[in-house]
């Protein structure tokens, strides 16, 4: 489809600068991870345990960096507006918002998930799900985050609402995630709890532009 | 039914009549449900803990309830556009985050003598938790758009994403609750009442349930009068 | 006949009833408030128009 090409790239550039793009939510997610063990005293095997589930908490919350500028830019430029009117549905444009959210914030998060849990403790071993998980639970957090941001399109004090909506629908996200790596850990099947996030992500891929879509149409209106 | 209260002269007639009724009618079975609640014997493995089953466990139902008003009222509001639907969804969400909370505190209260810890993650009360969390975020969202209509609306898509998203959002900490079997263990509800606690534990759970039906339907009415005030301010400057 | 005796679990029962009566209290006074401040602004918008229709809600 040549129309969404265009729309993607458009996003992709977007994205790449947006809230200072992959390098300021790699950055927060540095500092997140930094903290936990300054926080707790720092003895490695108190940190293993909690290694990757708080690394999916720092996961989380650099996804919603860069949310609130998600259609807020487009909807302040008048661009959502044309895009709306334009040939392509405005389901479509979400869809290329939030994947270029992902591409651009998601993968580079993902790439950093395992060397994040590593150096909090974690057994190398977990490391590929670990990626693996954070890649896909990111297609979640962007599309989540996605419903969040155009739901709050034009209300106040944007970015902590935003959080404050998405998080309920982000628990699953981390649930799954951590559940399958912790599962890997203690040695358990891991895949029922891939399989749980990667079709919550996917649901979320599939339902989500609809209500974004809705959500933009009710704040042009 | 449903057709006759949409008329806004008509809900306020209506409620006008109702809520009383229904607010005496809660107050009554509450007496009642305490009254026979407190003479029963305590139980034998609870003490005189089971006493807080009474106003935890209907409270906990009524926050689930609620939610359920607010989805149907959010879903009526959205495809009919209906200004009482978008009022009686604005007016349930306060009630909600209430009682839910209620429903949290209780909880505690009871968990506390009854299983050692003031607060476990387990699948209830995480999912309660949440479920707490979801009517804060869409007071905050309605709170933060001024235009009521965009508000109503958005808030509507967020209904209907957590009316979807929250039975999933409940199975996701079953299952982690699986996983963690053997951490705690935690009867819902604690163990198997006994009959001479359901009828204490039903009276008050219907006099939660009308107490809210009456306080929703007042609410209902003050946002009634609140968007026809507002109407008549706009007239007026005119 | 109720019975009051709690012994040592008081500590946890009184304060849950106090609280849900505080925050049910709470909730009946904010709504019976809210509702009788806009219905007096109503009664007074619609005094100071006399004879106008008043949109309906």
């Amino acid at each position: 489809m040549n129309g969404f090409g265009v729309l993607l790239k458009r996003e992709l550039a977007m994205a790449w600068n947006r809230g200072g793009g992959p390098a300021v939510a790699l950055a927060f997610n540095v500092c997140a991870v930094t903290l936990l063990p300054l926080a707790s005293g720092g003895s490695l095997d108190k940190l293993k345990l909690l290694a990757p589930g708080f690394s999916w908490v720092a996961l989380a919350l650099a996804s919603l960096l860069s949310l609130e500028r998600l259609f807020e830019r487009d909807y302040e430029d008048g661009a959502l507006d044309l895009l709306a009117l334009g040939p392509a549905p405005l389901e479509l444009v979400a869809v290329a918002k939030c994947l270029a959210q992902w591409v651009c914030t998601g993968i580079p998060l993902a790439v950093f998930a395992p060397i994040a849990a590593t150096a909090l403790g974690a057994d190398l071993a977990l490391a590929p799900l670990t990626f693996l998980c954070a890649l896909i639970g990111g297609i979640g957090f962007a599309f989540v985050g996605g419903v969040g941001a155009a739901v709050s399109l034009g209300a106040r004090a944007g970015g902590v609402l935003i959080a404050v909506i998405v998080l309920p629908l982000f628990t699953p996200l981390a649930i799954f995630g951590g559940g399958a790596i912790a599962s890997l850990a203690m040695g358990l099947d891991w895949r029922p709890g891939l399989l749980f996030l990667s079709a919550y992500s996917l649901l979320f891929l599939a339902l989500g532009p609809f209500a974004m879509a809705m959500a933009c149409r009710n704040a042009l209106s | 039914m449903i057709t006759v209260l949409a008329n806004p002269q008509r809900f306020l007639a209506f409620s006008r009549v109702a809520a009383p009724i229904l607010g005496a009618l809660a107050a009554i079975l509450a007496a009642a449900a305490l009254w026979t609640g407190w003479s029963a014997p305590d139980d034998y493995q609870q003490g005189a803990t089971v006493r807080l089953m009474f106003i935890h466990v209907p409270a906990a139902i009524t926050g689930m309830l609620i939610y359920g008003c607010l989805a149907g009222s959010a879903f009526f509001g959205l495809v009919f556009r209906h200004l009482l639907a978008d009022a009686a969804a604005r007016a349930a969400a306060p009630l909600g985050a209430a009682v839910t909370l209620l429903g949290l505190i209780t909880g505690s209260f009871w968990g506390r003598p009854m299983w050692g810890a003031w607060w476990v993650w387990d699948a209830r009360l995480t999912s309660y938790l949440i479920l707490f969390l979801f009517f804060v975020g869409y007071m905050a969202l309605q709170a933060s758009i001024d235009d009521e209509t965009k508000a109503d609306r958005a808030s509507g898509i967020l209904a209907m994403v957590g009316v979807i998203m929250l039975p999933i959002v409940h199975y996701s900490v079953l299952w982690w609750n699986s996983l963690h079997q053997g951490e705690t263990i935690f009867a819902p509800g604690g163990p198997k009442a006994s009959a001479v606690y359901l009828t204490p534990l039903f009276l008050m759970w219907a006099a939660y349930s009308l107490g809210f039906g009456a306080l929703w339907m007042v609410r209902i009415r003050g946002e009634i009068w609140r968007r026809r005030a507002q109407a008549l301010a706009v007239q007026g400057a005119r | 006949m109720p019975n009051f005796e709690l012994g040592k679990y008081a500590v946890y029962i009184v304060p849950a009833y106090a609280i849900t009566a505080l925050v049910i209290g709470v909730m009946i006074a904010d709504t019976l408030l809210r509702a009788g401040r806009w219905k007096r602004e109503v009664e007074k918008r619609e005094a100071a128009r006399p004879g106008k229709k008043s949109k309906k809600a």
